[in-house]
């Protein structure tokens, strides 16, 4: 049981990277598909794709990270999940293939047709992806994902409240995300009118995603009992500080203090997903299958951590040195 | 469509798709550094302006090939939830590690895309290194999860049919391991390398004959025409490993009915009605194959019941069109030796050229025929022995609209990545005059 709890701790931590990472990357492709026409929106684009050009793939590894923890530690709920929800889940699949695919393609090409052909698919999917990744997280925490395989209602179990706010929550957060982190690398830029470009974004998706938050309370109060009572109870802590932490950063960003904005941004989500966690304890599809009902067995949950242990020695300096060099300016020709 | 047909054809398409370019991930690298190597040792511009061009296809072709390669994740437990449900414990720990692996290539292929001007040009060299052991690492680790789908083990079923005892460890050093793996990385080096030198043997049939476009050809394609031979020779354990392992699979190759000594293999022809038409039969080729020894016993198809028999027509038929394309391979790499010891150059015959450019899509037409012979040739079985593919399909309904969806998808994505390499690769000469 500490061994799968160890997995699931491990995993958790890949889905926060994942959000914090690679969510920004589709919060850039968000701010890539509002920039405005061809001439108007190129700086905001090519700051864009300097920003999210060397660590979108790298970003995106992390949620195949997760995929493979939970089959490895979790079979059952892996399969309940993915059967149950094949339909946004396939819809994911297919977002992130034209959202990779239109960044690549558009940084091969030259012209603006092409160009606004591939940037209009990239940026597109960059919505549509968090969008059901988010509505997904909804159907999972409302426990509308019944333990065994595709039990769920195929279209009820994402087309709901709690799943529509997971959804919305996700491309707000993602926006918001991108926006505060992009205002800082435009400063770097010493582009005085792309950060407060993307200051401006950064408050206005900061707002939406606020106000979201607020009506979420009633839609998880009337749609998600045993959620809203679990974030209410043992994830109240963490809810409170990423409430906290959110309203702290869209202050630094008024402020233009981007870099703190960048952390308490950060913090607010990370505390928002473990919150999550927290209140969903110990269950992992809600009210139907717990974490030991459903840990694989030991000896391959010790493999796994293992064969993680080993890889985060070379992955996380690689990680750490590619961060840095993409936020180095070019220099030698 | 049938909805255990529709799951069947929609992994097939992701992973007949994936496979392709997921071998450019594997074998396009190796080729990048060693031009970018030589460009460091030698100081030949041509060589530099080829690493620039080619890793600016790199970046298109590993960028398509990463997503192309995340849907196959989701469709695990899409299509196949039973499978992963039961089994994900046993097998999951290649797919952890083939995720670390993965991380490894996509971080250094940032860090060596854009690092041109970044990094110092021997730390750009090396970061190139890092992309090419931890691609062949995925390789092997992911096909050694597909390996385990061959030679199940690392686990007993209890009565319910419930995974008790998983062994993780043994599950990854199955027995079809070593030579399944060491056929796909060699493959995805003929793959890249016969494809990559097609292009510049299209350009010299255009009359592109510089020094650019020469290195352009003989850098890949020496690559993988000193692959080829090597490959044959594991192809050749591959069928041995079959006729003692999986000796169903084995008779499905040629079709073999009965268990007989001496059994024959037929060159050609088609398989219908049960048996090879239209053929020349060897005879006692089979034995041979099956175990270096014309009189060996090899078992027939009548050994087990029809239901547990592959459709000998698909694997028969897919097995000789890998296998003729692969001595065809081997033979143009021959012509090449044979002109490269009299003259220190390539043929000059068109012919040579043209039959290279066939090559580029000969190659990659033998992978996805061996690819038929390995999971066709295992049907019914998704593990082999233990589970049925039809126990492990999705219950859920509709499942063929996602194929409908996915096939105007890849659609697009063939369009798209065919397209925009021909851009690449019809800029890349003014490349060589900025560099």
């Amino acid at each position: 049981m500490r061994t799968a709890q160890a997995l699931l701790v491990v995993m958790w931590a890949g889905v926060t990277a994942y959000a914090l990472f690679g969510g920004a990357d589709f919060g850039a492709g968000f701010w890539d598909l509002v920039a405005g026409g061809p001439e108007r929106g190129s700086a905001q684009r090519n700051l864009i794709e300097h920003a999210i050009g060397p660590v979108w793939e790298a970003n995106h590894v992390w949620l195949i990270f997760v995929l493979v923890m939970l089959w490895t530690g979790f079979p059952e709920a892996f399969a309940a999940i993915a059967s149950s929800l094949y339909v946004p889940l396939t819809l994911v699949a297919v977002g992130v293939i034209l959202r990779g695919a239109g960044f690549a393609f558009r940084k091969a090409v030259s012209g603006v047709p092409l160009q606004r052909l591939f940037g209009a698919t990239f940026a597109s999917s960059s919505v549509i992806t968090p969008f059901f990744l988010g509505s997904v997280a909804g159907a999972v925490a409302s426990g509308r994902v019944p333990a065994g395989v595709a039990r769920a209602h195929p279209i009820g179990s994402f087309v709901n409240p709690t799943s529509l706010l997971g959804g919305g929550l996700a491309v707000a957060v993602c926006a918001y995300l991108a926006a505060v982190y992009l205002t800082a690398d435009a400063r770097r830029a010493g582009d005085a009118g792309l950060v407060e470009a993307f200051r401006r974004r950064a408050l206005a998706s900061g707002a939406v995603a606020g106000g979201l938050v607020l009506g979420g309370i009633a839609v998880l109060h009337a749609d998600s009992p045993a959620l809203f009572s679990g974030l209410t109870g043992r994830g109240r802590p963490l809810v409170v500080l990423s409430a906290l932490a959110g309203l702290v950063s869209l202050g630094a960003v008024w402020r233009r203090r981007f870099v703190p904005a960048r952390l308490a941004a950060a913090t607010a989500v990370t505390a928002v997903l473990w919150g999550w966690a927290a209140a969903q304890y110990p269950y992992l599809l809600q009210g139907e299958l717990t974490i030991r009902q459903s840990a694989a067995d030991p000896v391959a949950l010790r493999a796994v951590l293992l064969s993680l242990a080993v890889g985060a020695a070379v992955v996380v300096p690689a990680l750490a040195w590619l961060l840095a060099v993409a936020q180095r300016e070019p220099e030698r020709r | 469509m049938p909805d255990l047909v529709a799951a069947r054809s929609q992994m097939a398409l992701s992973l007949g798709w994936h496979i392709v370019l997921a071998c450019y991930g594997v074998g396009f690298p190796l080729i990048v550094v060693l031009a970018e190597w030589r460009a460091q040792r030698t100081g030949d511009p041509a060589y530099a302006a080829l690493a620039r061009a080619w890793a600016r296809a790199l970046g298109v072709l590993f960028a398509v090939g990463a997503v192309s390669g995340t849907i196959l994740s989701f469709e695990l437990g899409i299509l196949w939830p039973r499978f992963m449900g039961r089994f994900g414990e046993v097998v999951g720990l290649p797919f952890a590690m083939e995720g670390i692996a993965f991380f490894v290539e996509a971080i250094f292929v940032g860090l060596y895309l854009y690092g041109w001007e970044r990094l110092s040009p021997r730390a750009h060299l090396l970061s190139g290194v890092p992309i090419v052991v931890a691609g062949v690492a995925s390789a092997w680790f992911v096909v050694t999860a597909n390996a385990w789908m061959n030679q199940p083990t690392g686990f007993r079923l209890d009565a319910a049919g419930r995974v008790v005892d998983p062994d993780p460890w043994a599950a990854l050093t199955n027995r079809a391991m070593p030579v399944q793996t060491t056929h796909m990385i060699l493959a995805a080096l003929m793959v890249a390398g016969f494809g990559v030198a097609a292009v510049y043997a299209a350009g010299w049939l255009r009359g592109r004959r510089d020094r650019y476009h020469r290195l352009g050809f003989l850098l890949p394609f020496t690559l993988a025409a000193v692959v080829t031979p090597v490959q044959i020779g594991v192809g050749d354990w591959a069928a041995r490993f079959l006729a003692q392992r999986q000796p169903v699979k084995f008779a499905s190759l040629e079709g073999l009915q009965r268990t007989e000594r001496g059994a024959p293999l037929t060159v050609g022809g088609l398989y219908y009605g049960g048996g090879v038409h239209f053929g020349v039969r060897v005879p006692r080729a089979l034995s041979v194959l099956a175990h270096h020894d014309p009189d060996a016993l090899v078992h027939g198809l009548e050994e087990v019941p029809p239901g547990d028999r592959p459709p000998v027509g698909i694997v028969r038929n897919a097995f000789q069109v890998m296998v003729g394309l692969g001595f065809g391979l081997l033979a143009l790499g021959a012509w090449f030796a044979v002109a490269w010891r009299r003259r220190r150059e390539a043929p000059a015959s068109p012919w040579f050229h043209r039959a290279a450019v066939a090559a580029g899509f000969a190659a990659p037409l033998a992978l996805e025929a061996g690819w038929v012979v390995t999971e066709v040739g295992r049907q019914p079985w998704i593990a082999w022995k233990v589970m049925r593919v039809s126990d492990a399909v999705t219950t859920a309904p509709h499942i063929r609209i996602g194929l409908y969806g996915l096939v105007a998808v890849y659609a697009l994505l063939t369009w798209g990545t065919v397209f925009v390499l021909r851009r690449l690769a019809a800029g890349a000469p003014q490349e060589q005059s900025e560099g």
